[in-house]
């Protein structure tokens, strides 16, 4: 089945009912390895103690919620220049997963941060850009409320999710254009990775649990977003019938 | 179920459904506040002494926004002019409706104060009277602003004649809301006297109000 | 009996003059067809009358009603907008002006079936067409029971199947007592007087088609209102036409 077949939303609906439940049980799975993995072997921080586990839920959400926004410009590229079916239906569910996941961060980083810094918030250049990207999420789902007809609102949010793919290296070399309290990249650096394996592994294996997550949550929203657009076009035939 | 109450389901219901509903509110009220520290610095003891004048100030414009189509949108679609032909006296009529934007435009702002009041450092203490002046003194905001959009409305002028009208008539309540906030937390005053002040202006507003936004309508409609 | 009548009505809306002079006498059981080219103040007329807009002149008097409610609370207006929230599905919208008017919500569903948008029920207003939605306004006319209906244009955006149902409506509506007065530019299918608005040039529906009943005509304020009933198939005439400016 080649990949321009997807562009069919029926046997896009075909196929991920087939799919889905592979994918969920393979998060499922992933998500306990990663769990055990966090609890019995990565080991605790000599200064703050269990606490520091956080990180292990904090950094996967902080890695999508710019990885998702990434995906929400692909799939704008393709609704703008390809005229891929699909691809709106791709960027509108995809935002509030987006949003869900830099909530997450923000509030799995300000819990992690009260016994560090001392408060829950400071006005530092990595965290405000985060700030600023759930703002931008929650913009772009009141554009797609907010317009009625959907490939009116695709454009519009189209457009909108590509202006702001600015704040995306933004965020990522914050931390080290501007002195602050966050900490450093410890990852994707020049050197290579800073980390020691025993965090390094549990860190990927549930960065890729979320990331297995997110292809569940936005493959079952995808299907229901067609299932809407479904319904829509029956009321319009229903009211043209019934006249 | 008595017609302002029709009313006023009616106005919760649009409320929910058209254009991001209540949510549009507090994302506005929550982008003004993450401004600010742009603005005047992430200082978190600055942030502190002004976060009950940040918190004001952004909930008196967030609620601004969705004051202007309170009436217009009935006016546009002529439901107006069936309001106006109901058999409950229209200073009821338009009391529904500023109920019904009350509700789902300043509640919400009222309910997400206390995490704003973390973004800002503010102690608990203060967040707790931000949010109970807020939640006194947002009813006064409504209906004041009612009268800006009866009077909007009646002479069919848009953009920002609303605020530009209704702000200066929110001063007072502003000022005593953020009296009330400060005072909680620091002294010399104590919080009950611009408390007790907010709270008769809210009940004057009240009343003051529908009647105005009433006679507007009146006079003003063609 | 209700009794409707209005004398030396004069309107201005910004600084022009609609129409001034204009006498009208209506009771239970008729009907008066305002006619007139566009601008002439049949709308402003029904607003008048309806208590949205002020007259600058004469009274506008009701007889035989309920004494403690105003004309506006006996009255339903239909203007050429529907009153409709796109949001809300048909019984929502209709359900919403039942219950704030002071009607019987259990006549719902009885009105939406005499009208044709039982099929309609649960769908939101937006994806109503015109003659849907204008259907749609005439239901709350049959839901919410009040003798008098001012109606701007009904026949507009409906089909000929449409008009026979409002023209069905109004022979009900009168039969029972109510009176009608409705702006229009071609015939409304039942027995009407006929009140010109406007300048001379008699419109060339006048007469023909209308139906029976005098021809009723405005005379200039100075003179009083009695009514010159004109055997003429020509209507209204250079004479004795409401002066009105354009």
């Amino acid at each position: 089945m080649a990949l321009i077949d997807l562009a069919n939303p029926a046997r896009f609906l075909a196929l991920t009912a087939r799919i889905l439940p592979w994918l969920a049980t393979a998060t499922v799975v992933v998500f306990a390895i990663g769990l055990y993995l966090v609890w019995f072997v990565a080991p605790d921080d000599y200064q703050m103690g269990a606490v520091v586990k956080i990180m292990f839920i904090h950094v996967p959400n902080a890695w999508l919620a710019m990885g998702v926004w990434a995906v929400m410009c692909i799939a704008s590229i393709g609704t703008l220049v390809w005229r891929h079916p699909l691809a709106d239906v791709a960027a509108k569910a995809a935002a509030p997963l987006g949003a869900a996941f830099t909530f997450l961060a923000l509030l799995t980083g300000s819990l992690w941060g009260r016994p560090m810094w001392g408060t829950y918030w400071v006005w530092d250049a990595r965290l405000t850009s985060v700030l600023v990207l759930f703002l931008m999420y929650l913009g772009v789902m009141a554009l797609w409320r907010t317009v009625d007809d959907p490939s009116r609102a695709a454009r519009a949010a189209a457009i909108l999710t590509l202006v702001g793919a600015i704040n995306l290296p933004i965020i990522k070399f914050s931390v080290d254009w501007w002195n602050t309290l966050h900490q450093p990249a410890s990852l994707l650096r020049m050197g290579g990775p800073a980390i020691h394996p025993s965090i390094l592994t549990p860190l990927l294996v549930m960065a890729l649990a979320f990331l297995l997550l997110f292809f569940t949550l936005h493959l079952a929203a995808m299907r229901n977003e067609i299932l809407r657009r479904r319904v829509r076009t029956m009321w319009l035939m229903q009211a043209h019938a019934a006249s | 179920m008595t017609p302002l109450s029709a009313l006023l389901l009616r106005d919760m219901r649009l409320a929910i459904r058209v254009g991001g509903g209540a949510l549009m509110g507090v994302l506005f009220f929550l982008t003004v506040v993450t401004l600010v520290p742009f603005a005047v610095g992430p200082d978190l003891a600055q942030l502190r002494r002004i976060g009950p004048a940040i918190l004001w100030i952004g909930a008196l414009l967030a609620s601004l926004l969705t004051l202007d189509r309170l009436l217009a949108a009935d006016h546009e679609d002529g439901s107006l002019d069936l309001l106006l032909m109901g058999t409950t006296p229209l200073e009821l009529t338009v009391l529904a409706k500023a109920a019904a934007h009350w509700i789902t435009s300043c509640l919400p702002l009222v309910i997400a104060t206390p995490l704003l009041g973390l973004f800002l450092n503010l102690e608990p203490l203060a967040i707790g009277a931000v949010a109970l002046t807020l939640l006194v003194g947002t009813p006064a905001l409504t209906c004041i602003g009612l009268i800006g959009a009866a009077l909007s409305v009646a002479l069919r002028r848009g953009g920002l004649l609303l605020p530009v009208l209704v702000l200066p008539l929110t001063v007072p309540v502003l000022i005593f809301g953020v009296a009330a906030s400060n005072a909680a937390v620091a002294g010399p005053m104590s919080f009950g006297a611009p408390f007790m002040v907010l709270c008769a202006l809210t009940l004057g507003s009240l009343v003051l109000g529908p009647f105005a936004a009433a006679a507007a309508l009146r006079h003003g409609l063609e | 009996m209700l009794r409707l009548s209005a004398t030396g009505l004069g309107c201005t809306r910004g600084s022009r003059s609609v129409f001034e002079g204009i006498n009208l006498e209506l009771s239970g059981g008729e009907a008066l067809a305002l006619v007139g080219r566009n601008g002439s103040g049949k709308s402003s007329l029904l607003r008048l009358v309806a208590g949205l807009l002020q007259p600058s002149a004469g009274r506008i008097e009701l007889a035989g009603g309920a004494p403690q409610n105003t004309l506006a609370e006996q009255a339903h207006y239909l203007g050429h907008l529907d009153a409709l929230k796109p949001s809300l599905t048909v019984a929502e919208n209709l359900g919403f002006w039942v219950r704030y008017l002071g009607g019987d919500v259990a006549v719902l569903p009885g009105s939406l079936t005499a009208l044709g948008l039982s099929g309609l029920v649960d769908l939101p207003a937006a994806y109503l067409s015109a003659g849907q939605r204008r259907r749609l306004s005439l239901a709350r006319l049959i839901v919410v029971p009040r003798p008098i209906w001012l109606l701007d244009e009904p026949t507009s955006a409906l089909d000929a199947a449409g008009q026979e149902r409002l023209a069905a409506l109004m022979r009900d509506h009168l039969a029972g007592g109510g009176l009608i007065m409705a702006a229009t530019h071609g015939p409304l299918g039942i027995e009407c007087k006929t009140l010109q608005l406007g300048r001379s040039a008699p419109s060339p529906l006048a007469g023909e088609g209308w139906g029976g009943g005098s021809e009723f005509v405005a005379s200039a304020a100075s003179q009083g209102g009695t009514p010159t009933p004109n055997p003429s198939p020509q209507g209204g005439g250079e004479r004795s036409g409401a002066r009105g400016t354009k």
